[in-house]
């Protein structure tokens, strides 16, 4: 591959390389190099926010990123929200409150709602449909999504810092 | 003494059967990223294949050069028109009784028609060789507005079927003619208008749209050169259609091709039909002997594959002076694009058109349809419109509301002196339909209450008077769902029936295998609570298969809510083949007669002896054991392959509230009340989801999605930027509501839910939009709603001034 | 979804950059946070040899007062303005413009640099800087220079700026204390850019301008200062009329574009009610 280089950050807590050329979009790195296909792709124009990561304590849309500007970046996928077979809340609660019905937008939906609660602990429901406006769903109506939001702000409120 | 039904209470709650809203069981891998949608499958070996498409909608293919295209690294091959032809595949038969090219042959008939399949080591190689074919077109006029299409002298669209007279549905009169479809008592239907003491008449577009899933359409193909065996991973709501097709036009054995849908990121009719993606890939592969992945991006997705409606319709509806439609009549002309490529059962090629007497009584009907090609991309029947019920249901709950402002009746009320009765059910229609079930005055009243409709009628007479816009909506719409009886439903001569096949364990787990298809609609979860209440045994056991041609029953796949209706009930028939056996097996066991037992939830009890039973549990591993009845087989399976009687007809009634602001045209939906009947309720809780789901893409469709060309037929706005998916802020909240009025002819009484709120939707916002102009004498605005249709109107009528 | 190959370049300081701007010419293009520019390229509507990132580089971060300005650094992400307590008490319009672009992603990368410089007539900041009477300040190998936002929009994609500068800094004078502000768009939905945008800030006194200035978003080749609104506006009293006024000076200098967010009339009508909104709710404002 011409002009390529070698890229490496932490992925859900794990150091990765990946080897790229410039102009390798990170969603491409992350589902096909790295194996990771929670994030999705769902258009070209940077709308759908189904690719949605959290790079470096921000919510990314990872089909507008190149591989090689994540040098030395904390990246983390849905994939790295279940920590050692518990279920992070959000994953919890999207079940809970039927949050998802073909699960495509979930990942991108899921790590969103990670950083929105991290930054605002406890949203209001116009604040939730505010923050979350990046990422697109056609199965729901995002009525149950607001829901789950909800939901698992409440849980983690209640869990001990 | 343990009140027994308590405890049989408990022990249904504890199988989380039908009725209950028990969590979905897909749930655990998509809420960890773990599902498996087809642009996730790796395959060692495998190449990448794109697109190279026509920027014309009407050109001549001068000349193709593929040499700085094979000169990019890792570009393997490019296939064009004349490498398909010597195995057949140039041009495929599509759904709807027509050919469609693969790759264009010396000619293009729509932006972006499919010219070359360049195939790559990787799709970045593959995007590089597909800019590097040279393409030499001579641009023709291209037709763009269908109501030209049948012209003298327009330019013909279609050159290679120039020279046939039908294409698959009755004669054509123009080479740009598809099809005249039409239906009911045209005598009949003119002499009542002709002697009606009120008519009314509407022009009515069903604007072209497109379903849009999240996921694009896509696929693997990995033909095997060794065994001949091809297998495809593939975006498709109906495998089994499609592995028929496959084989048809390919020549491979049936029983050597695998078709498999997995995780499917939203169907919504846009991935029934066979795509040319598809068909080269499967040629690439066979040609390369390794597997090929295509997936197509969002603007291939929203510019050439299956768009819905684009009918332009009128509707005439002939009453009495008390509002009492005694006559209908709606034509449309259907666009139906380059190709009649949607699905379309042989009888119907305008689809369940005919369902347009909707929740009315009506004596006398006729409608027809006139199919024309033009220079876009095929298609018409999609985007949860269960086969044109959409266009349908849109024309008879816009005119019905014509007529109640021609004659100063209200909305609500006219629908009531209407309605086909509770007692008239099953009611035959005008058009030969017989409506299962149903009670519309009770839907439509409790939802009335629910809103206080009086309430806001007289708020809105406030409003009025201080030149305020505020819309009430009313939709009380009758759906047709279930495709169906294989006398009148079949698609290419495959009759519309579905399948399920159950095999219980000795330990009293269970695996059923459907013919359908989920693209997110809860099968595994909602069949499971379907045969958990027919078998006794937990849902949370009962795992269920669908998509995998080599492991699934025959069945036509899922589209048309029609999963519930047929497979379902195959399920449930399935499930009582077997506990026919198993009752046999529990007399045998308790030596009674079968007449002498009972079944209580989970078990069979000897009638009066209510402690000798014998649980469903302990029938499944005595099944597999030695003690059965005298020549009784092992096992507890069943097959059933259910064609059903009839289709089923779910119905609504919804309100919608707007305000909408005069001065920028924009509207705000207060409020929107829905009620669905979808019979017997599986899961409420995936009911509600769906209404949700459907009811913000009605809003989409109503409120702001348009395909626009120009006169060249090139688009002009086919990307998210400009195609309105509704993001968390856009879409309103939504209050559901519902009444059972079970199918009489469904096994469990049910009958399907998913379309129904699009169905019934999008009439209830437009009709919401056009009552808040009604005072002043505006009849009729053409969707979508957006904020500058609504000021364009508001500046006609000189209201958007301070 | 594919860009054409490039070179990426990472500089870890200004000159870095400046130097290679200089040496790759109009070959390079500077990625700031990349969606303006990563979408051309992925639809292969530009195709640069060289990308020169300027997300390593600190000094083009920070918002700080600075005397009687704010100094933000080009480079400040719009998250970044929303979420900043100085601009919430000091400069309040930028909050409510920023919160206005986009949806929450493009906002973590988007910055106000890039926002300024792409030079797109849909972009929200032009028309915020020109009613706050901003400068820019301009930096290439061969010095530096602050230029005023008004006359730095050209043309469509079409700025002052030379082709080896770099965009450093924004410096925007602090509003008097009780100017009130607004910025109100009109969208088809959230993350689209403007139908029609107003900027306004208005300072009231006993119910008489004192001072007001007013632009606006995406009705014309480049945003437009609504300058004959503005000293019609001055000293006058505020009232429905004078407001009905401004919105009919304000829409007599729109040329919008034809295109699916609507006609030129719908477009110049948009432009006159978002200015009044703004107007009104910039005097709502005002103390």
């Amino acid at each position: 591959m011409a002009n390529s280089q070698t890229v490496s950050f932490t992925l859900n807590g794990k150091a990765v390389q990946a080897e790229v050329e410039p102009r390798e979009l990170l969603i491409h790195t992350l589902r096909e190099r790295l194996r990771h296909t929670g994030p999705h792709i769902g258009c070209e124009t940077t709308h759908c926010g189904a690719c949605t990561v959290d790079i470096d304590a921000m919510s990314i849309k990872s089909c507008t990123v190149l591989t090689v500007q994540c040098e030395g970046t904390q990246i983390l996928t849905v994939e790295g929200l279940e920590q050692n077979g518990h279920l992070h809340a959000l994953q919890e609660a999207f079940t809970q409150e039927h949050a998802l019905q073909c699960g495509y937008c979930t990942p991108g939906m899921i790590t969103r709602a990670y950083r929105l609660l991290q930054e605002i602990p406890q949203p209001t429901e116009q604040e939730i449909r505010y923050w979350m406006a990046g990422n697109l769903c056609r199965c729901t109506g995002y009525q149950n999504i607001v829901k789950a939001v909800q939901s698992a702000a409440a849980k983690l409120a209640a869990q001990p810092a | 003494m343990p009140d027994t039904n308590v405890v049989a209470r408990e022990r249904a709650d504890q199988l989380q059967g039908m009725g209950c809203s028990r969590k979905r069981k897909e749930d655990a891998r998509f809420i960890r990223g773990k599902g498996t949608y087809v642009d996730d499958i790796q395959l060692p070996g495998m190449l990448f294949g794109a697109m190279v498409r026509s920027p014309y909608a009407h050109a001549r293919i001068k000349s193709i050069n593929k040499a700085k295209a094979l000169a990019v690294p890792g570009v393997v091959a490019v296939l064009v028109a004349d490498d398909l032809k010597p195995v057949n595949l140039a041009w495929m038969p599509t759904l709807g009784g027509d050919v469609q090219a693969v790759l264009a042959d010396k000619k293009v008939c729509f932006q972006y028609q499919e010219v070359a399949f360049v195939v790559a080591a990787d799709r970045y190689a593959a995007a590089d060789g597909a800019e590097a074919v040279e393409v030499d077109y001579e641009e023709l006029p291209a037709i763009v507005d269908p109501r030209r299409a049948l012209d003298k002298g327009a330019p013909v669209i279609r050159e290679d079927i120039a020279d046939k007279t039908e294409v698959g549905h009755g004669p054509r009169t123009h080479p740009n003619h598809i099809f005249t479809w039409e239906a009911g008592d045209k005598a009949g239907t003119d002499a009542v208008f002709a002697s009606a003491p009120v008519t009314v008449r509407q022009e009515i577009l069903n604007p072209r749209v497109h379903p849009c899933p999240l996921e694009t359409c896509g696929c693997v193909a990995s033909f095997d050169k060794p065994t001949g065996q091809l297998t495809v991973y593939m975006t498709s709501q109906a495998p089994h259609i499609v592995r028929t097709v496959a084989s048809l036009l390919s020549g491979i054995a049936e029983s050597k091709i695998r078709i498999v849908g997995g995780d499917i990121g939203g169907g919504f009719g846009n991935k029934v039909p066979v795509y040319p993606g598809y068909v080269a890939a499967i040629v690439a592969s066979i040609v390369t002997g390794v597997p090929i992945k295509w997936i197509e991006s969002r603007i291939e997705n929203i510019s050439t594959t299956g768009f819905a409606r684009d009918y332009h319709g009128v509707g005439e509806l002939a009453a009495d002076k008390d509002g009492r439609i005694r006559g209908l009549r709606f034509t449309a002309l259907a666009d139906h694009g380059a190709f009649n490529a949607h699905v379309s059962a042989t009888k119907f090629p305008a689809g369940l058109f005919s369902i347009c007497t909707g929740s009315y009584d009506i004596a006398k009907a006729y409608c027809r349809v006139d199919a024309v090609y033009t220079n876009k991309a095929p298609g018409g029947v999609a985007y949860r419109c269960s086969l044109r019920v959409t266009e349908a249901v849109y024309l008879i709950e816009r005119m019905i509301d014509v007529l109640a402002q021609k004659l100063g009746i209200d909305k609500a009320e006219i629908r009531r002196r209407n309605f086909v009765k509770a007692e008239q059910f099953p009611y035959v229609t005008a058009f030969g339909w017989t409506l299962d079930s149903g009670n519309y005055h009770q839907a439509l009243d409790k939802v009335l209450k629910a809103v206080d409709y009086e309430a806001l009628r007289r708020e809105q007479a406030q409003k009025r008077a201080r030149g305020e816009l505020m819309g009430i909506g009313i939709s009380t719409f009758t759906e047709i769902v279930g495709a169906g009886p294989t006398k009148a439903c079949d698609i290419l001569g495959i009759g519309l029936f579905d399948s399920c096949d159950i095999r219980v364990h000795p330990t009293g787990s269970v695996i059923a295998r459907l013919g359908t298809m989920s693209q997110g609609q809860g099968h595994a979860t909602t069949y499971a609570q379907i045969i958990a209440t027919e078998l006794g045994l937990p849902s949370e056991d009962i795992q269920i298969e669908e998509g995998d041609t080599d492991k699934a029953p025959y069945g036509a796949g899922t589209w048309g809510s029609r999963s519930t209706p047929v497979a379902g009930a195959a399920a449930a028939r399935a499930a009582r083949k077997i506990m026919d056996k198993a009752k046999k097996i529990a007399a045998h066991l308790l030596e009674v007669g079968e007449g002498d037992l009972e079944w209580e939830v989970d078990r069979f009890r000897v009638k009066g002896n209510p402690s000798e039973g014998k649980t469903m549990k302990e029938i499944c591993m005595a099944a597999h054991g030695s003690n059965l009845p005298a020549g009784m087989e092992q096992g507890l399976n069943a097959v059933e392959y259910y064609d059903p009687p009839n289709l089923t007809f779910p119905f609504g009634a919804y309100v919608c509230v707007v305000d909408i602001d005069r001065f920028t045209g924009e509207t705000h939906v207060r409020r929107f009340y829905a009620l669905d009947d979808c019979g017997t309720r599986i899961n409420p809780m995936i009911i509600e989801g769906q209404i949700h789901g459907g009811l913000t893409e009605a809003f989409a469709v109503a409120m702001g999605q348009a395909m626009p060309f120009d006169e060249n037929g090139n688009h002009l706005g086919n990307t998210l930027l400009d195609y309105f998916l509704p993001t968390s802020m856009e879409a309103p909240k939504w209050e559901t509501d519902w009444t059972v009025t079970p199918s009489p002819h469904h096994p469990i009484g049910a009958k399907g839910v998913a379309e129904s709120p699009h169905v019934g939707g999008i009439p209830c916002f437009s009709n919401a939009v056009m009552d808040a102009f009604a005072h002043l004498g505006v009849t009729h605005m053409d969707m979508p709603h957006t904020s500058f249709r609504v000021w364009q109107q508001c500046n006609a009528l000189g209201i958007d001034k301070r | 979804m594919i860009p054409r190959p490039f070179e990426y370049h990472a500089p870890a300081s200004l000159p870095d950059a400046l130097s290679l701007l200089q040496r790759y010419g109009d070959e390079a293009k500077l990625l700031a946070g990349g969606h303006s520019l990563l979408p051309m390229m992925k639809l292969r509507f530009a195709a640069p040899g060289h990308l020169i990132d300027l997300g390593k580089i600190g000094e083009l971060k920070g918002i700080r007062q600075v005397g009687n300005e704010i100094h933000i650094g080009a480079m400040t992400t719009e998250n970044e303005l929303v979420w900043s307590p100085l601009l919430a008490q000091k400069v309040p319009l930028l909050v409510e413009g920023a919160r206005l672009i986009s949806d929450p992603q493009v906002r973590y990368k988007g910055t106000i640099g890039g926002d300024i410089a792409h030079g797109d007539p849909g972009n929200d900041h032009p028309a915020l800087m020109l009613a706050l009477d901003a400068s820019f300040v301009l930096r290439s190998a061969k010095g530096e220079r602050t230029v005023p936002a008004g006359g730095f929009f050209r043309g469509p994609f079409v700025t002052a700026m030379e082709p080896e500068e770099v965009l450093t800094r924004i410096q925007i004078p602090i509003p008097g204390a009780g100017t009130g502000w607004c910025y109100a768009k009109l969208k088809r939905k959230t993350g689209d850019f403007a139908t029609a945008a107003a900027a306004a800030l208005l300072r009231a006194k006993a119910g008489r301008v004192e001072f007001v200035r007013l632009a606006l978003t995406n009705v014309g080749a480049t945003p437009l200062k609504a300058q004959a609104a503005e000293q019609y506006l001055q000293g006058r009293a505020f009232d429905d009329a004078a407001i009905a006024e401004a919105a009919r000076l304000a829409m007599s200098i729109c040329e919008p574009s034809v295109d699916q967010r609507g006609d030129t009339a719908y477009k110049t009508a948009m432009a006159g009610e978002m200015t009044q909104r703004a107007l009104r709710t910039a005097a709502s404002r005002s103390q």
